[in-house]
């Protein structure tokens, strides 16, 4: 790897770390001004026309809150809690493709971090590793509270980590790769001879499952039981306050941010959008456009998640246990001998 | 070769710290810290699948396991069993032998002649899943009934109670 390719990954990681952070901070705000459509209200509107400004005044707000750190906490997990709630959000999208190739002078770079040939399966393990930053920061509170938030994540995670697992797998028989790259390939232009090229028209019962289990791996409304304000006041950030509380907000953001563009990528299609082969542009323009594309469906899958939290009530416990365990692995494994039947009678 | 030695003194540090750690969470943590350096030496022989196999199985889930059950069971000073000393001798004994076979095996073994793998790129997903469905076929699905008999039994253990009171 060169001095110039090694500079335009560190560029690449640099920009896709900023965008995160700023997708993060405006869901915020697209979550309250989204909430508050729906409620028939107007929403913040005090900071900057429209309110555009209410992320930074929220921002600077969690910097100069006093921080606490109660005398019965563990004072080293205690702060370990959120930094690595945040730290398993952002390094999940390294494997995404953002884009096709750019070239720039003699230059050609892919718009993807890494492209590591057990891409989906880093993806998973990022997702699974997620649960420990709720579960040591609920611990290390020693409140009765954040414990019952934390060991309702861990279960929830483990529960619906199955399902989405069993998902995947369908997904993978049609696609024959764990390449993120590979996939988003697979899936170029729209339609391919006599059926759509994007893996949400051949595997839509597979998608089904998949958005339930990352509505329920980001802890997102109607899964959001470990942080129910009703029963838990806040779950396990109960004891948590200014910029520690927060990286756990930012870390719920960024999660919803990297799930929505993994749903885009493995069943929407990725970079990929109607007639971009019929367009007669120059490839970087195609380029472009694709990244334009995928932060569409990206920003129509987080619009997705903000929409269903201001519409369907919480989740009881053990209804959240029944949907995982009793229906969603169930209609995963009938997926898959589904899948696996038509693959060897049809083809 | 130094990223081994250096890998390998990180997993023996925390695997010591695990069982010396007071706090049973701690020592959980430590052992997750234990299981991520594993992942890196998967890693260092090229085994893909297997080290992020051991990420998402281990670390990822039956660790969340052991954490989530120390929680509910509040380990404490009061709440932990008193062992006699008849017991820590037994226990002393018997761990003495089990250190003298490991050392016996350990004088046995020949250094000089390490295993080579005839295919180095066996770790890859592609490789690994056609040895395994071809030529390891039969142990493999062995094994998977295996697993299937051990979670049957693990719920019939967990229900034999509610049928009987």
């Amino acid at each position: 790897m060169g001095i110039a390719e090694l500079l335009i990954k560190i560029a690449l990681v640099v920009i896709i770390f900023l965008v995160s952070l700023v997708i993060a901070m405006y869901s915020t705000y697209a979550e309250r001004k989204v909430a508050a459509f729906l409620q028939d209200r107007v929403g913040p509107d005090r900071a900057g026309p429209f309110g555009i400004l209410q992320p930074l005044a929220d921002g600077g707000k969690m910097f100069l809150k006093e921080e606490i750190i109660p005398t019965n906490a563990s004072p080293f997990l205690f702060i370990a809690g959120p930094s690595l709630a945040i730290l398993t959000a952002c390094i999940g999208s390294a494997v995404i493709p953002w884009g096709q190739r750019l070239t720039i002078g003699a230059y050609t770079f892919n718009l993807q971090v890494a492209d590591i040939n057990v891409g989906l399966l880093y993806i998973f393990g990022v997702i699974s590793l997620g649960v420990y930053g709720i579960m040591i920061g609920g611990w290390a509170s020693n409140n009765k509270y954040s414990l019952l938030g934390a060991v309702r994540a861990a279960s929830q995670n483990i529960s619906y980590e199955i399902a989405m697992g069993l998902s995947i797998i369908a997904l993978l028989m049609t696609t024959g790769t764990l390449s993120m790259r590979h996939i988003a390939e697979q899936q170029s232009g729209f339609w391919h001879g006599h059926w759509f090229t994007w893996n949400a028209f051949s595997q839509p019962l597979g998608f089904l499952i998949f958005i339930v289990c990352a509505f329920a791996e980001t802890n997102r409304s109607p899964f959001d039981l470990p942080e129910c304000e009703t029963e838990l006041i806040a779950g396990y950030h109960t004891e948590y306050s200014s910029m520690k509380m927060g990286f756990y907000m930012f870390s719920e953001y960024i999660n919803m941010f990297v799930s929505s563009a993994v749903m885009a990528t493995l069943y929407f299609g990725g970079y990929n959008f109607p007639f971009m082969h019929h367009l007669g542009l120059s490839e970087n323009w195609v380029s472009i456009l694709g990244v334009i594309a995928l932060f569409i469906k990206i920003f129509a899958f987080i619009f997705f998640f903000i929409w269903v939290r201001w519409t369907i009530p919480r989740f009881r416990y053990d209804q959240l246990m029944d949907l995982g365990w009793k229906v969603l692995i169930p209609l995963a494994i009938a997926n898959i001998v589904i899948t696996g039947l038509v693959i060897t009678f049809l083809k | 070769m130094s990223t081994f030695y250096f890998i390998a003194f990180l997993s023996i540090f925390f695997s010591i710290l695990v069982i010396t750690a007071k706090n049973p969470v701690h020592s959980i943590l430590y052992l997750i810290v234990t299981f991520f350096t594993f992942t890196i030496h998967y890693i260092l022989m090229n085994a893909q699948f297997l080290a992020i196999v051991n990420f998402i199985v281990y670390m990822g889930a039956i660790l969340v396991l052991f954490l989530y059950t120390l929680m509910l069971i509040n380990l404490n000073k009061e709440s932990e069993p008193r062992k006699s000393n008849l017991v820590k001798i037994a226990g002393f004994i018997g761990g003495g032998c089990f250190l003298m076979t490991i050392l016996a095996a350990l004088k046995a073994f020949k250094v000089s002649q390490p295993v080579i793998l005839r295919d180095p790129n066996l770790g890859l997903v592609k490789n690994l899943g056609k040895i395994l469905f071809n030529e390891y076929l039969l142990p493999f699905e062995v094994s998977s009934i295996l697993l299937l008999s051990a979670m049957v039994g693990a719920v019939l253990l967990a229900t034999k109670d509610h049928k009987t009171t």
